[in-house]
């Protein structure tokens, strides 16, 4: 690298947690401040926008139950994605195992005529089984034939995304919905419970909690996790000390898919209560979710505060859109210009750089 | 020589050409100099066609646009005139390994060189595809150009050069015209004849057969024979040596040995065992310790701690092992007893690897692979890179592992190590073995032709 003679570059030999968090909270502001440019372009003053995502998004009960609402899916996802990454499995596939898992749980709410609490219990693990095999196929596909993992689980999204979107329009369609393509409602014993008039499905969100505090412990306590780290920082290592690269990508896999699929469970189960279109499924959580394991530095339990971070966001999507009329996608554009942050302060953490002075 | 084709800057000195002093800034600079570099690793781009891979990095044609009828021309001229017969249009991944480096040669004549360093262009080919190298090499020398030949193998050194100058740790050793000498003196040239310090060594005390190899087959990454059909034995309390010029079958060998390579025919025996071709987790629970040559890349995980890395091998098991979780203390405690016992210098046992000192990290190594007294220790090149003080100390480590009655294959390009360590040398020469001598009264000359490709009976 060739870098002025007035810049001082010297390699830092581990980032500690306080640079870690201030590199982090300054890529979130520097986004901050190029989305000002697009708010002022629009006409509105930026401060005053943001002023009403964070009214939106937390100032009422309302909001704030909209903000729990798009952090369940996160959380979940992000956990998941943070485990993946971890072994260094690029996961882009998050979307598509969040669809596996709507698709597992409608057919068992619909179809199997369980009893009562069984029901739900039996959606969230057919959930969780068809968001893992969704998540298996990519990494077999990388373990055995090195298949690129970025294309497949990027692929795979689409063909979940024109199953769920087949099965509404065809044989899934519902009787009672005339023309529209929706499944009919499940019946009330596969609904979430929520809590008071808000649509925070409570089920979802304590899973999600779990899921950050369970992964944490895998992680950093157990012998699986151990693999999982030294395969995710030194792969030749990692044969050297016999661990099976096989077993670990399919383990992380396992996890990661079978997360984003329990956030599809409660997204059907716990909102829409039916199959619907996969766009209104997901929203994007899965990508979205990418970018909240990248900002918890692949932490799973730092991951309860981006998750929360990226709910605001998404929350304060629709004030925008409904209060100044802006089109919701300038979140977006936020997102993407904090992941261009984050990849971007990669550097900071690996070097400090300084100004060097005469 | 990357010196010489710009990739590095020399710290110190000069470079002549034609007796003017001229600065090498970058591998464009080396070009405008007629400097041309065929690397051992060719860069070449497979999916781009011959004739885009010469033009690549040029000024050529006018403006933005290439003009490869004259490419194509330019490269017939030069091809016709040289031998050189390629397809222009051919992809480069289509090529075989021997009408790439053939593309290489095109490239840098292209670029007018004068003259042209060959990188051990021999290492790829198959002994035909050198019969052709050689004659189109002869050619180009014949029409004036100047050709640097770097090669670890004595008989196309005789083969194919003038003059010959033979370097050892860095330093020139000496200049000699081909006609004027032979193998067993340039063998003598490369490996240096004094040793400079004895290490104070127990007498052998041999004991049982540990490792037995038979007729052992490898093949090396680029999938040609890297081991041929090699056989010794190592037996407890004694060190084996492995001398050979690099890449003559050493890191092969290690790898079968441990798991990570597959052996395509023969044996490995193991305290009566057979574990040919077990995975490396079998081989490291049957006793066997493997201190890697590239300790940062394979022997650690230079991002984790001290203490993640000294149970790297271990984890699965008792004390560090409790069900399926980890028990931290027990791992504290033993990195806490690994420090103190191998002087490992850091901070403390929670400092990532990859903080430390050469030294400090061939130390950590040493300490895992040692612990629970393995009755095998496959040590490559345990001190490569190491200061005086460092190397003394693994060296004293690895002999008291031999007192305890370990069995040691030494596995070293530094001879002057393997003669003072082993209590027998094996000589390995493109795969097999040349002889296996006692290291007492061995001669250095003698160790020097077997690296050579001279065999002990044929002397």
């Amino acid at each position: 690298m060739t870098a002025p003679n007035w810049l001082k570059i010297e390699r830092r030999p581990v980032a500690s947690g306080r640079t870690v968090f201030i590199v982090s909270v300054s890529a979130i502001l520097a986004a901050l401040l190029v989305a000002a440019i697009f708010f002022a372009a629009y006409g509105v003053s930026p401060i005053y926008a943001y002023y009403l995502i964070l009214r939106g998004a937390l100032g009422s009960s309302h909001g704030f139950s909209e903000t729990i609402r798009r952090m369940i899916p996160l959380l979940l996802c992000g956990v998941g994605l943070t485990v993946a990454f971890r072994a260094l499995f690029w996961n882009i596939g998050a979307e598509g195992q969040i669809l596996m898992g709507a698709i597992a749980a409608s057919g068992v709410a619909l179809f199997a005529g369980l009893p009562g609490p069984l029901l739900l219990i039996a959606m969230f693990i057919a959930g969780f089984l068809a968001g893992a095999s969704w998540g298996l196929i990519p990494a077999a596909l990388k373990a055995k034939l090195g298949l690129n993992d970025v294309i497949t689980t990027l692929m795979l999204n689409y063909v979940a995304m024109y199953l769920v979107l087949w099965l509404v329009h065809g044989p899934w369609k519902g009787a009672s919905m005339r023309g529209y393509a929706y499944t009919d409602m499940f019946p009330n014993a596969a609904q979430l419970p929520t809590i008071g008039s808000t649509s925070i499905h409570w089920p979802t969100l304590m899973l999600g909690f779990i899921a950050a505090v369970v992964m944490y412990i895998l992680v950093n306590r157990t012998r699986s996790g151990f693999e999982i780290r030294v395969v995710g920082e030194n792969p030749e290592a990692s044969r050297f000390a016999g661990i099976s690269q096989f077993k670990t990508t399919m383990l992380v896999m396992f996890i990661s898919g079978g997360l984003a699929g329990f956030a599809g469970v409660g997204e059907v189960a716990g909102i829409y209560h039916r199959l619907l279109d996969p766009s209104q499924i997901s929203m994007g959580y899965g990508f979205t979710a990418i970018i909240v394991a990248w900002l918890a530095r692949k932490n799973p339990l730092a991951v309860i505060v981006t998750s929360f971070f990226f709910g605001i966001l998404m929350a304060g999507g629709d004030v925008i859109k409904i209060q100044l009329r802006l089109p919701f996608q300038l979140i977006n554009v936020f997102n993407g210009l904090i992941m261009f942050f984050l990849i971007g302060s990669e550097l900071l953490m690996r070097y400090k750089i300084s100004i060097r002075r005469r | 020589m990357r010196i010489l084709y710009g990739l590095y800057q020399p710290d110190e000195g000069e470079i002549l050409l034609n007796g003017k002093r001229v600065h090498i800034s970058s591998p464009r600079a080396a070009l405008t100099y007629h400097i041309g570099m065929v690397h051992q690793h060719f860069r070449l781009v497979p999916t781009l066609s011959v004739a885009e891979n010469m033009v690549l990095g040029l000024d050529e044609g006018t403006g933005p646009f290439l003009n490869y009828r004259q490419t194509y021309k330019k490269i017939s001229q030069i091809a016709e005139r040289y031998g050189l017969v390629v397809d222009p249009q051919a992809k480069v991944w289509q090529l075989t390994v021997g009408q790439q480096q053939r593309v290489e040669i095109l490239k840098a004549l292209y670029r007018q060189a004068d003259i042209l360093i060959m990188d051990e262009p021999t290492s790829v080919l198959t002994p035909q595809e050198v019969d052709q190298l050689f004659s189109t090499l002869r050619t180009l020398v014949d029409d004036g150009l100047t050709i640097i030949f770097i090669t670890h193998k004595l008989d196309e050194v005789m083969e194919i050069s003038d003059r010959v100058t033979v370097l050892r740790k860095g330093k020139a050793i000496a200049t000699v015209n081909t006609a004027d000498t032979n193998k067993a003196e340039l063998a003598k040239l490369m490996v240096g004849r004094e040793v400079v310090f004895r290490l104070e060594k127990s007498p052998v005390k041999r004991g049982e057969k540990i490792l037995a190899v038979d007729d052992l087959q490898a093949l090396n990454d680029r999938g040609l024979p890297a081991l041929r059909g090699v056989s010794f034995k190592v037996y407890e309390g004694e060190i084996l040596g492995v001398a050979g010029v690099s890449g003559n079958g050493q890191r092969e060998l290690a790898e079968v040995l441990t798991g990570l390579r597959h052996a395509t025919g023969g044996h490995v025996t193991l305290e009566g065992k057979d574990v040919t071709n077990r995975s490396a987790r079998e081989i490291t629970d049957a006793g066997v310790a493997h201190v890697p040559t590239e300790r940062k890349t394979m022997g650690t995980v230079p991002s984790m701690t001290i203490r993640e890395n000294l149970i790297l091998k271990s984890y699965r098991q008792p004390p560090f092992s409790r069900g399926m979780f980890l028990d931290n203390q027990a791992a504290e405690e033993n990195a806490r007893a690994a420090m103190k016992e191998y002087d490992i210098l850091a901070p403390n046992i929670d400092t990532a690897v990859k903080v430390l000192s050469g030294g400090n990290i061939q130390r950590v190594v040493l300490a895992r692979e040692l612990s629970g007294d393995p009755r095998l220790i496959i040590a490559a090149h345990p001190t490569y890179g190491l200061d005086v003080g460092a190397t003394e100390q693994v060296r004293q480590i690895l002999l008291a592992q031999r007192d305890r009655g370990a069995g040691i294959l030494l596995i070293s390009e530094d001879l002057e190590e393997i003669m003072t360590m082993s209590d027998r040398i094996l000589v390995l020469f493109q795969g097999q073995v040349m002889g296996i001598i006692d290291a007492d009264g061995a001669q250095i000359g003698k160790i020097g032709l077997m690296m050579a490709g001279t065999k002990e009976e044929e002397k």
